[in-house]
């Protein structure tokens, strides 16, 4: 009999996914990189401006403090996130709590909430006359009268970090279980007879054989807590006031593209906001894996 | 060390901050409901742990400048087929990468690999004006086709197919003389419910809560997706808190009550996925 050769069905089967991939992504994304040579606002003529975007870019002031806000923003959100992760996966994991699924669907719940609607309340929650934030603290005699936090940069940026530290500790705790979970208990044992503590154990054990998961959980956050972009925008209404205090790289990059309708300074942008991504995802990944190894 | 008392007392400190979270995780939402439910006058004066009695007013008062319900029609309209081409050409090219071998077969996986770390907003500007060209600007067409080369479906799916579909099966298939293309749809693809509902889940909730691209590419407000209407509530009624509260409260109480169902199956597949990546 005949062998046939089935290795084209493959191609085929691959083939619907590579082509909606080269015309709505990989296109989209060349055609942006060209974009960053031209000045252009959509109705006139495109403009050849050789590198002046990027020039205008290194030079730009509110880039440079979007940069800031987004790393502020970010590392007040991702530190304690990721801290009280390896802690609640530490004692869902090794202290077998009753109730830890319970707990774990509990914290996971405002991952899977919209991001609009949770601006939106938030927004009403630190309302200065009905919000239920300034009612709380007043009522437990912390504050001796309203303020107004989404009137000052301070609070603001505070509130954004926490938000987003807020909806995104549950998912972390669960990536971290999932790493814990995987390793041997043998390990443990072995260390336990040889007179460990549990604190011991943690930094020499758990640390170490956690490298993976820890690289793969700081790197999505890196990767997700650049673009954001949600919360603020709306908490804002796209400005990042007060005092710009909260307006993020991809705000920034979405107010010149499409609110002032600047397209290639807008793709500047967009460029200059991955190579920073693309920059720090590295430089984590290269500390992340050297430790220990 | 091992003394019990203290071994108590460790667990009650546990406890205590594990309620607190628990609190802190629900209690938003929480008072999003009952506030959903007093008059501005209430609201102001008070913080509100129980229902009121303004309900009916304050869902008047919203029917009146905005159709909540049409915005859950059209982010259905949006997510639903987004979902299902995510999931049927998500699989089909897992299918072909895990159980062909063509040339290139495994450079194109590591290009899917790939792209799972470039950012979406990276081709925004470009994608943009793309369909302002092709005069699909204003439509669904751009939130929902660039869901068939879903890159996290593939690679979650190829796993699945890895490790799930014995290749003997499909040699059976070819025994019987079916098409390959047959042998996928009929006796392939209902093996794999498992995953696609764990997928579903994921990719419903993506395109659900997708705010930039919507906000981008749409411009009539009789188009606007749920989260874009809600984003627009509190300019809206400025003065109306009980009105944006029930607003808010709509648009997650779905959520939520989904969530109480299946809790357990989408941190299942959360964490299946995370062992896997």
């Amino acid at each position: 009999m005949k062998r046939i050769s089935y290795a084209r069905y493959g191609v085929y089967f691959i083939l619907p996914y590579f082509i909606i991939f080269v015309v709505f992504q990989l296109f989209p994304i060349l055609y942006t990189f060209f974009l960053t040579f031209f000045s252009w606002d959509g109705f006139n003529e495109r403009v050849f401006v050789g590198l002046g975007n990027y020039r205008r870019l290194i030079g730009d002031k509110v880039f440079r403090i979007a940069i800031v806000n987004t790393f502020r923003i970010w590392g007040f959100a991702a530190i304690p996130q990721i801290g009280l992760a390896l802690l609640l996966g530490s004692l869902f994991t090794y202290r077998k709590m009753k109730g830890a699924q319970f707990f774990q669907a509990v914290f996971y719940l405002p991952n899977l909430i919209t991001a609009t609607s949770i601006a939106i309340l938030f927004a009403l929650l630190l309302d200065w006359k009905g919000g239920a934030v300034n009612q709380l603290l007043l009522r437990a005699g912390i504050l001796s009268e309203p303020t107004n936090w989404l009137r000052s940069a301070f609070w603001t940026s505070f509130f954004v970090s926490f938000i987003q530290w807020w909806q995104w500790f549950g998912y972390t705790t669960l990536l971290i279980m999932a790493g814990m979970k995987a390793i041997p208990d043998e390990l443990y044992e072995s260390a336990r007879i040889d007179g460990a503590g549990s604190t011991t154990m943690f930094f020499k054990i758990t640390l170490p054989l956690l490298k993976n998961t820890m690289t793969y959980v700081v790197i999505t956050a890196i990767i997700g807590g650049m673009q954001i972009f949600d919360v603020p925008n709306v908490l804002t209404g796209g400005l990042g006031d007060p005092n710009r205090s909260i307006l993020t790289m991809v705000m920034h990059l979405y107010n010149m593209s499409f609110r002032y309708s600047r397209y290639g300074y807008g793709a500047t942008v967009a460029y200059g906001l991955f190579m920073l991504i693309l920059v720090f995802s590295i430089v984590a990944f290269r500390n992340l894996q050297r430790r220990d190894s | 060390m091992n003394n019990p008392l203290r071994k108590i007392g460790g667990n009650l400190l546990i406890y205590v901050l594990l309620a607190l979270l628990a609190v802190l995780s629900v209690l938003p939402f929480y008072i999003t409901m009952i506030n959903a439910t007093h008059s501005d006058v209430a609201i102001v004066r008070s913080l509100n742990l129980l229902p009121g009695d303004n309900l009916r007013r304050n869902y008047e008062h919203i029917k009146r400048s905005m159709n909540i319900w049409r915005g859950f029609a059209n982010s259905l309209s949006v997510t639903i087929p987004s979902v299902m081409l995510s999931l049927y050409f998500g699989s089909l090219t897992a299918y072909g990468f895990s159980k062909y071998s063509f040339r290139l077969s495994r450079k194109l996986f590591f290009l899917v690999l790939m792209t799972l770390m470039v950012p979406m907003q990276l081709g925004l500007v470009g994608y943009y004006l793309m369909h302002s060209r092709l005069g699909f600007l204003d439509s669904y067409i751009p939130l929902i086709i660039p869901w068939i080369a879903h890159p996290p479906t593939v690679f979650f799916m190829k796993m699945y197919i890895d490790s799930a579909i014995p290749n003997e099966l499909i040699e059976a298939g070819r025994v019987d003389g079916s098409g390959e293309f047959w042998t996928f749809n009929f006796l392939i693809l209902p093996l794999l419910t498992p995953a696609i509902a764990t997928l579903a889940i994921f990719n419903f909730v993506g395109s659900w809560n997708n705010y930039i691209m919507p906000l981008t590419i749409l411009f009539s407000k009789t188009k606007f997706t749920l989260p874009l209407q809600i984003a627009m509530l509190r300019g809206v009624y400025s003065d109306n808190y009980g009105a944006i509260y029930l607003g808010v409260a709509m648009s997650i109480i779905p959520i939520i009550l989904i969530y109480a169902v299946i809790s357990r199956k989408i941190i299942g597949g959360l964490v299946i996925g995370a062992v896997k990546g």
